[in-house]
């Protein structure tokens, strides 16, 4: 309930109603139309399965209850006093529009449209012009711009943190948290002494909506999207899974040759712009550290591999890595997670994104599942987003600080 | 052989064994979800769904069919501290609720887009994770690993007994194969008589 008065308020109360058939529901309508009660109802009555909440003014609190009860109208007071509510609201309120400065009145809780995403980027760089730029990468299928954040404190060429998260469409929790963390990191450079001492010694690009097509369909027309978009003559079936379209064991198993299927491989490796850009990047860049990405549900943080089931080279410092994030992370608010090559924790998967950063020479590559392990699943409540995204910060930072201090 | 109880073989297996168990316990408010696999052979620790999430222990040991013709696995389970199986207040209000409505209740997209699920249908959608447990138990394989990811559509079905009937259709996410698969399923349930699933089948994308 969003609703904030601008007048004295004397005790007030707000009742809940549940009425228990429709006689009942014809009473609490007349009751809508009794005008010198100055009832508010948030909920209107309008059928039993339903309740009726009504905010009840206090001089009004006594008929209105013998009206009920002569009725035989079961009720329960859902706020005993609704003035103590308006001043915590008002408090929090006020709380918000000091921490929220210039134009961010961004609310990172919440799920966004891919323009309100973009405008949050643009925001963000402008208001810390100093250490954060907007680069574009490349233009997605649909020629929508790939947008990275670098955060950078100077010097060229420094060794870097590639961050991506909403490869897949569907997992919207991960575009969230990535923003959240985008602003996280901002705000943590000269306040945090361990993401200050990275900062001036490393770069960190972060790639908020990697598949933007993909992003715009699950708002406009599929929620439970996960591909990219792209077409291809011949079939009615769009899209390729663009974590099975990575140069790294392409067209095995764990990937499939349907056009129609959700883990389709693509034609070829890189086929998919949106792949194919951040390949390019990094090749370009030449001193990328760590890999990770993000994605949802599952709660699993993995390394590779997942085209084959064998452990790689530096299994042994991975885990412990991996380990020590998981731990960071549960630290916070509890969630648990579990740790392992992708092979053995979830399935046996060809072309995925951290096998390629790994046989390409980036030893730190991760894989996030985050939140939740199937009870709302890709439906992730908004309330749960700043909790993810605070928790995933923890396991993030830990494998930062890892790469800082661990050069190669 | 003794798996290790993290990784996928063991975690898909106690899926099933969590669905089979949960189905037959039946009913909106006593859906199990898992906790824990402690060992595996398998020894699965659920937990009751809902506030008041209360922890129980069940041992089970989950048999896939192997073959071309597909059969449910055969889950064999025993479950410490089992509770009574009588309806408690919230199954009884919501019956009473739905008993009471003029028009036959019909909603979609559950939870929807953002994750929202408004409180009255909380009781719709914990019937439908019951419902839900019967087609995952019966449709698993080794190869699978099942959830409810939304419901689609729910209409109730108006009845001359003392049952409720629901029709719904249901979305499914195979971890596995990363698909989203359409289900329909016609569920009977009363509070003391439990869930029933009485038809259902797969539906075309």
């Amino acid at each position: 309930m969003n609703k904030v008065y601008f007048f004295f308020l004397n005790r007030d109360q707000v009742l809940r109603i549940r009425a228990s058939s429709d006689d009942q529901i014809d009473k609490l309508q007349l009751l809508e139309t009794l005008e010198h009660l100055q009832l508010d109802f948030w909920l209107h009555p309008s059928n039993p399965a339903l309740p009726v909440d009504i905010r009840v003014p206090f001089g009004s609190l006594q008929a209105v209850r013998a009206f009920l009860g002569y009725h035989d109208i079961e009720y329960s007071i859902l706020i005993e006093d609704v003035q103590v509510i308006l001043n915590e609201e008002k408090q929090e309120m006020i709380s918000n529009q000091r921490r929220e400065r210039s134009n961010s009145n961004f609310n990172y809780g919440a799920y966004h449209s891919l323009d309100a995403i973009y405008k949050a980027i643009d925001d963000l760089a402008a208001e810390y012009h100093g250490l954060v730029s907007k680069l574009q990468i490349g233009e997605s299928y649909e020629k929508r711009p790939l947008y990275v954040l670098k955060f950078s404190t100077g010097g060229p060429d420094r060794p870097a943190i590639w961050l991506d998260a909403g490869i897949h469409a569907r997992e919207w929790v991960t575009q969230a948290t990535a923003l959240w963390t985008a602003q996280k990191i901002a705000s943590e450079y000269g306040n945090d002494p361990s993401i200050t001492s990275l900062l001036d010694t490393m770069d960190i690009f972060l790639l908020v909506v990697t598949n933007p097509d993909g992003y715009v369909y699950s708002h406009a027309k599929n929620r439970m999207w996960r591909k990219t978009r792209s077409k291809a003559a011949g079939s009615l079936c769009v899209g390729v899974d663009p974590n099975r379209n990575w140069d790294a064991g392409f067209g095995g198993p764990g990937s499939s040759d349907q056009r129609c299927s959700d883990s389709y491989h693509g034609p070829h490796a890189n086929s998919e712009v949106e792949v194919k850009s951040i390949v390019d990047f990094i090749k370009k860049h030449g001193n990328i550290k760590a890999f990770l990405t993000i994605h949802s549900y599952s709660q699993l943080l993995m390394y590779p591999y997942g085209y084959k089931c064998t452990e790689p080279a530096d299994y042994r410092e991975l885990d412990t890595v991996g380990k020590a994030a998981a731990n960071a992370l549960t630290s916070l608010h509890g969630t648990s997670f579990k740790v392992g090559t992708i092979c053995s924790t979830i399935y046996q998967a060809s072309g995925g994104s951290i096998d390629w950063s790994y046989d390409f020479g980036i030893k730190y590559s991760f894989a996030f599942e985050l939140r939740d392990t199937g009870r709302y699943g890709f439906l992730l409540p908004a309330d749960q987003i700043i909790p993810t995204a605070e928790e995933t910060w923890l396991g993030l930072k830990s494998i930062m600080e890892h790469v800082r201090d661990h050069p190669y | 052989m003794e798996l290790e109880p993290s990784h996928y073989p063991a975690q898909r297996a106690a899926g099933v064994a969590r669905a089979c168990i949960s189905y037959r316990r039946g009913g909106p408010n006593r859906v199990l979800t898992l906790s824990n696999v402690r060992r595996a052979r398998l020894q699965v620790r659920g937990r009751e769904r809902g506030p008041r999430g209360q922890a129980v222990n069940c041992t089970a040991e989950v048999l896939y069919h192997l073959g071309s013709q597909h059969s449910a696995p055969e889950v064999h389970f025993t479950v410490e501290g089992e509770l009574g199986k009588n309806p408690d207040d919230a199954d009884n209000k919501f019956y009473s609720r739905i008993k009471s409505l003029k028009e036959p209740l019909v909603a979609q997209n559950i939870p929807d887009s953002f994750g929202i699920v408004p409180p009255e249908m909380e009781p719709i959608r914990h019937l439908a994770f019951s419902a839900c447990d019967y087609i995952i138990w019966q449709n698993s394989t080794e190869n699978t690993w099942y959830n409810l990811a939304q419901i689609q559509d729910v209409r109730q079905v108006k009845r001359n007994d003392d049952y409720l009937e629901f029709d719904y259709t249901v979305l499914l996410h195979d971890f596995v194969s990363q698909e989203i698969i359409p289900w329909q399923m016609q569920v009977l349930w009363h509070p003391q008589h439990g869930v029933k699933v009485t038809q259902n089948s797969r539906q075309p994308k």
